[in-house]
């Protein structure tokens, strides 16, 4: 049973690639679901649409790496108009239901066989990331006891981190000003919102692409950290993940996905890493859990955190009992 | 030290990538060659696939996992060859494209994924020809999208009725239908009892699902106070646990009852059936109108519609809503396993059934109108009918694209539903 | 008549003589209407809920609206305002179309309403409900809102303006205090100031007392009459004839969804119609299994015949229809 060996990948997860995407998804998600009220479903949706833009310019079209970019962000903005405009008129659970089919749509647009000329079918795509590292300015890995990255993690680290201090920083600024106020005065009661004479639909769909974009911007990072991407990854898990981190940390609070985020990845990489070594090393006989087995457990145990969470903890980790009690929904 | 670290990345990645999006926690630090075996929408497990390097070494060989997803690690960048063993491939599947052996080139950090479309011997991959059957092909998906719209109107009436009577969007309710059809895999196929008495053995137990779901979970929250939106993430967090112990005990692949699997079908005018399909219809058809009857005429159904249409005013009139919702929860939980019995039997049982199907049955109670149980019956069969029938035009695998296209396209043009009502403002 | 010639009050002085000559019959022309609505219709299926022929509102008045439970009093405020949408009818603004203008700019054109069922923005702060009424504000748009420079200045004067109006209503205490933890009539009299912030030509309170303490309702009647003074049309939905009879200047009668009956208050509460009305919403109160129990279960329970009212003076000891009533929080 090898512990230091699971402290360090767990210790590296604090601050990994899934951290940060699943960061920068969740700070997204917030923007929709914690601070403007809107249930989307589909914000695996905004990932996929701007990796796969992103990939397909660079690897079926050979276009240069910042149009790929370009692309993926264009197409979240006209994803989010495709899926704003038909539902955002609608009851909230309305667009629960609509986003959720929505992004089920574009995961089976980007497997299907009809289209895997451009997208790859069910193997996704490769070899877009070429650019990026190119640009990689480390030159030496870091490598002490603990912890160790690779000189392509620790750019891809380096480019994660700031994205997400700056999503950060717009959501901070934007949640403490007027357009904020409408935004949180929508979650209450749109209606109300609207006798005051400001345009609730409009708002609404701004509140849908910054959040698509700023999550997107976890779809590039995803694709180029793992240079590949693939198609069953923006699955309907995905997003029920970014809401367990968005819950966790504390719905429409600043931090609360990064936190969340990095709370969560801890937990699951070290449940992870420690059941199969319990397996291997006989701690926990093969007859009640195989290491296939053991997959399953991270899934289930994501599962009851996030009901436990919503029943004892609506508020998250950090968050303020008191706010949540007046959450007349 | 170093090396273990990397060698437990290297396998906890593997992990990770046969477990579904997992990969997501991966780094691309190993060159690896990969791929997913897909028939129609489920994977294909136990495929041996072998890699080897140019001059012609073994570099790994490994199976399809049960979801289809397979790894091989390499040890560095350079051209690999790939090679599928087609024997290995379940009884009438194979590659549609004839070729098992892919050379590839793997690039350094990254996986290198490998295809191989996978389709069932007959007509793989084209679709049926239009020509000269045309109409009774057109016949024959009109009858199959009945015959799914009847399976998906069983999971949706109860999931309407308790959208209704508690406002709550179950996104648990796939895994009632995949319940119902797990309950009767055991009793089918381990304990032994003809698939119809496991069946009604399932159902029973479905029923009592429901119950017991809303005795010690939903009505304990409901008591709460928990609200409308965290008790739909709840039930979200519900699914995933359910959905997941669903893997760990089935494990991922897709099975069969031990009878029925495959029946030949009687000719009905131009199109042929298999009796089995016949039979469960007949089944659902009269479950549903013997559902839509007590709704309609007895009391307690009229206390379930009253609690329905305004939940406050039926209490304040002396009807008791808990137990009006508990009622809803056992039928809608026996009704679901009921779907989960029909569609094992029509398309194999699976730990994603409930959760691939759950989809649709949102589609069509949302196109009905959130909470008209009527609704959720006519939107049932829409959705039935525009999954078939949009084949006719788009490819097969597309087919759930078309009708969650339609489900969208109707909610743009009437925003209630077909059959629902506009809320009251103000 | 029982204008109280007050000197103080010269805005009442100026209604009243105004409404001297207006002949006491539905659909009468107004000297100067600010709201012209023609022949609007809603039906909900079979049910006409409101079928208005001609109905003109006198600038600088208050009118009330009074009518039993299920008359389609609310239906008509919404129908007015944007919120819903007429099966066929139109009506004039200042002159201006209104039909067909979505609510948020009915609001920004002056006409501004409250809401039978209080909604105030639970989790945001009483100041930041005060703050978001106020119109044109520069934060509120997006790249704007990024640049607090831009807004700063803006954002002083408004909360200067708003919390001079919470000392009005009393609310200044609560001014930190999240919405959601102040008490319902607290919660009315929020929704009334908050109003006022969009600074609007004429608003139209959907029941503004029901569920107000009496303590409370004597100021708020203060607040309404001060706002005729300040120029402003009050259009306002009563059930307490008292309440009626003492402020405003004119009545108009809807029962089952059509005017029925139009006057001075004490005209009105003689009229045989009205009374007539009254009486019948005990049938359709009861009859009307699909009424919303939430906003309007008074029916078979409350109201009696409204005695007629001595035409003497404001104190006569009518017995004014009293529907029980609750703001059904
Ligand atoms: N959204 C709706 N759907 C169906 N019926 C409605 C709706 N809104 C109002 N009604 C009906 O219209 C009638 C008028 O209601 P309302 O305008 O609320 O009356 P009031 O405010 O005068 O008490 C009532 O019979 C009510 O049940
Ligand atoms: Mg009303």
């Amino acid at each position: 049973m090898n512990w230091d060996v699971i402290f360090s990948v767990s210790l590296e997860s604090l601050i990994g690639l899934s951290t940060i995407v699943y960061a920068l998804a969740a700070i997204g998600l917030n923007v929709h679901f914690g601070y403007t009220g809107l249930l989307n479903f589909g914000q695996s949706a905004f990932l996929g649409v701007a990796a796969y833009g992103m990939a397909i310019t660079v690897t079926t079209f050979g276009q240069p790496f910042w149009l790929g970019i370009l692309v993926g962000l264009g197409g979240v903005v006209v994803l989010a108009l495709l899926l704003g405009i038909p539902t955002l008129r609608l009851r909230a659970d309305y667009l629960a239901i609509v986003t959720i089919a929505a992004a089920e749509i574009v995961r089976l647009l980007f497997r299907s066989v009809t289209l895997s000329e451009w997208t790859g079918g069910s193997d996704g795509l490769q070899q877009f990331s070429q650019s990026f590292y190119d640009m990689n300015p480390y030159s030496s890995p870091i490598e002490t006891t603990l912890i160790s990255f690779s000189t392509r993690e620790l750019w891809v680290l380096t480019v994660g981190w700031v994205l997400v201090a700056i999503a950060l920083l717009i959501v901070w600024l934007l949640m403490r000003s007027p357009w904020g106020r409408v935004i949180k005065a929508i979650r209450e009661d749109e209606d109300a919102v609207r006798s005051l004479g400001k345009n609730v639909f409009s708002y609404k769909i701004q509140a849908l692409i910054l959040g698509g974009v700023l999550g997107s911007l976890g779809g590039f990072v995803f694709a180029l950290g793992l240079a590949a991407i693939q198609p069953d990854t923006y699955g309907t898990e995905f997003t029920f993940y970014m809401y367990t981190i968005v819950i966790l940390g504390g719905a429409a609070r600043v931090f609360g996905p990064v936190v969340g985020s990095m709370i969560f990845w801890f937990l699951l990489t070290f449940i992870n890493a420690l059941l199969p070594s319990l397996i291997s090393v006989g701690a926990i006989p093969s007859s009640i859990m195989t290491t296939n087995q053991a997959g399953a457990v991270g899934y289930i145990l994501v599962g009851i955190g996030l009901m436990l969470l919503l029943i004892f903890r609506p508020q998250g980790i950090f968050g303020d009992k008191k706010e949540v009690m007046l959450d007349a929904r | 030290m170093r090396r273990a670290v990397v060698m437990l990345t290297a396998f906890l990645a593997s992990l990770f990538i046969a477990f579904g999006f997992g990969a997501t926690s991966a780094w691309a630090e190993g060159e690896a060659l990969q791929g997913t075996l897909i028939n129609n929408g489920q994977p294909v497990a136990g495929v041996q696939i072998t890699v080897s390097s140019q001059d012609g070494a073994q570099v790994g060989q490994v199976q399809s996992g049960p979801d289809g997803k397979w790894t091989v690690p390499v040890p560095a960048a350079g051209t690999y060859r790939v090679e599928l063993d087609v024997t290995t491939l379940p009884e009438g599947l194979t590659l549609t494209n004839n070729r098992p052996v892919l050379t590839l080139p793997v690039f350094e950090g990254s996986a290198r994924t490998a295809l191989f479309p996978i389709g069932s011997e007959a007509g793989a991959g084209a679709p049926v020809d239009p020509g000269p059957n045309r109409l009774g092909q057109i016949l024959d998906l009109v009858y199959t999208g009945l015959h799914l719209g009847l399976m998906i109107a069983l999971a949706a009436l109860g999931l309407s009725l308790i959208f209704g009577t508690m406002g709550l969007t179950n996104f648990a309710h796939g895994e009632l239908v995949t319940f119902g059809a797990l309950m009767a895999f055991i009793f089918n196929v381990f304990v032994g009892l003809p698939v119809i008495v496991a069946g009604v053995i399932a159902v029973a137990l479905g029923a009592g699902f429901g119950w017991f779901q809303d005795r010690f979970f939903w009505g304990w929250l409901r008591k709460r106070r928990t609200g409308l939106i965290g008790m739909m993430i709840i039930s979200i967090g519900l699914a995933l646990t359910m959905r997941y112990i669903s893997l760990y005990w089935f494990r991922g692949e897709t099975r069969q009852y031990s009878d029925y699997v495959a029946q030949p079908g009687i000719d009905i005018g131009p199109i042929a059936i298999a009796p089995k399909n016949l039979i469960m219809d007949l089944i659902a058809i009269v479950v549903l109108v013997a559902v839509s009857v007590a709704l309609v005429k007895t009391r307690l159904g009229k206390a379930t519609r009253a609690v329905s249409t305004n939940p406050a005013l039926a209490a304040a009139s002396g009807i008791n809503v808990d137990a009006i919702i508990r009622l809803v929860w056992t039928i809608g939980g026996g009704l679901a396993a009921l779907a989960g019995v029909m569609l094992g039997v029509f398309q194999g049982i699976n730990y994603q059934m409930g959760f691939q199907i759950l989809l649709l049955v949102f589609a069509a109670v949302t196109l009905g109108g959130l909470g008209t149980a009527f609704g959720a019956l006519l939107g049932s069969l829409v959705i039935g009918l525009a999954t078939q029938l949009s084949t006719l035009w788009i490819p097969t695998e597309l087919k759930n694209v078309g009708a969650l296209a339609v489900l969208i396209i109707v909610i743009l043009v009437r925003p209630q539903g077909i059959l629902g009502r506009r809320e009251r403002i103000g | 008549m029982p204008a109280d010639q007050q000197t103080d009050a010269p805005a009442k002085a100026r209604a009243v003589a105004a409404l001297a000559d207006v002949p006491r019959e539905p659909g009468a022309k107004k000297p100067d209407p600010i709201l012209v609505v023609d022949k609007v219709v809603r039906r909900f299926g079979g049910l006409t809920a409101v079928n208005v022929g001609h109905v003109e509102i006198q600038r600088g008045a208050i009118t009330a609206l009074i009518g039993p439970n299920g008359a389609g009093k609310t239906t008509f405020f919404n129908l007015l305002t944007g919120f819903d949408k007429p099966d066929e009818g139109n009506w004039a603004f200042n002159g201006q179309p209104l039909q067909g203008v979505a609510a948020h700019k009915v609001a920004r054109r002056g006409m501004v309403r409250t809401f039978q069922l209080t909604k105030s923005l639970n989790r945001l702060s009483v100041i930041d409900n005060m703050r978001l009424g106020a119109t044109g504000q520069r934060g509120e748009n997006f790249w704007r809102a990024l640049i607090p420079g831009l807004w700063k200045k803006q954002e002083q004067d408004v909360t200067e303006r708003a919390d001079e109006l919470l000392a009005r209503f009393k609310l200044d205490a609560k001014r930190e205090d999240f919405a959601g933890s102040l008490s319902g009539g607290q919660r009315k009299l929020l929704e009334m100031a908050r109003a006022l912030m969009v600074n609007p030509e004429m608003v139209m309170l959907d029941e503004p007392m029901a569920g107000v303490n009496p303590a409370l309702t004597q100021s708020l009647l203060g607040h309404v009459k001060g706002l005729r003074e300040l120029g402003m049309t009050v259009l306002f939905v009563e059930h307490d004839m008292d309440m009626v009879r003492d402020i405003s200047d004119w009545v108009i009668v809807m029962g089952q969804g059509e005017v029925i009956a139009e006057g001075t208050p004490d005209e009105v509460m003689a009229d045989q119609r009205v009374i007539d009305a009254y009486l019948g919403a005990h049938h359709d109160g009861a009859a009307d299994p699909d009424a919303d129990p939430a906003a309007d279960t008074a029916g078979p329970a409350a109201p009696a015949a409204p005695a007629a009212g001595e035409p003497a003076g404001p104190t006569a000891g009518a017995t004014a229809p009293k529907p029980a009533k609750e703001d059904g929080q």
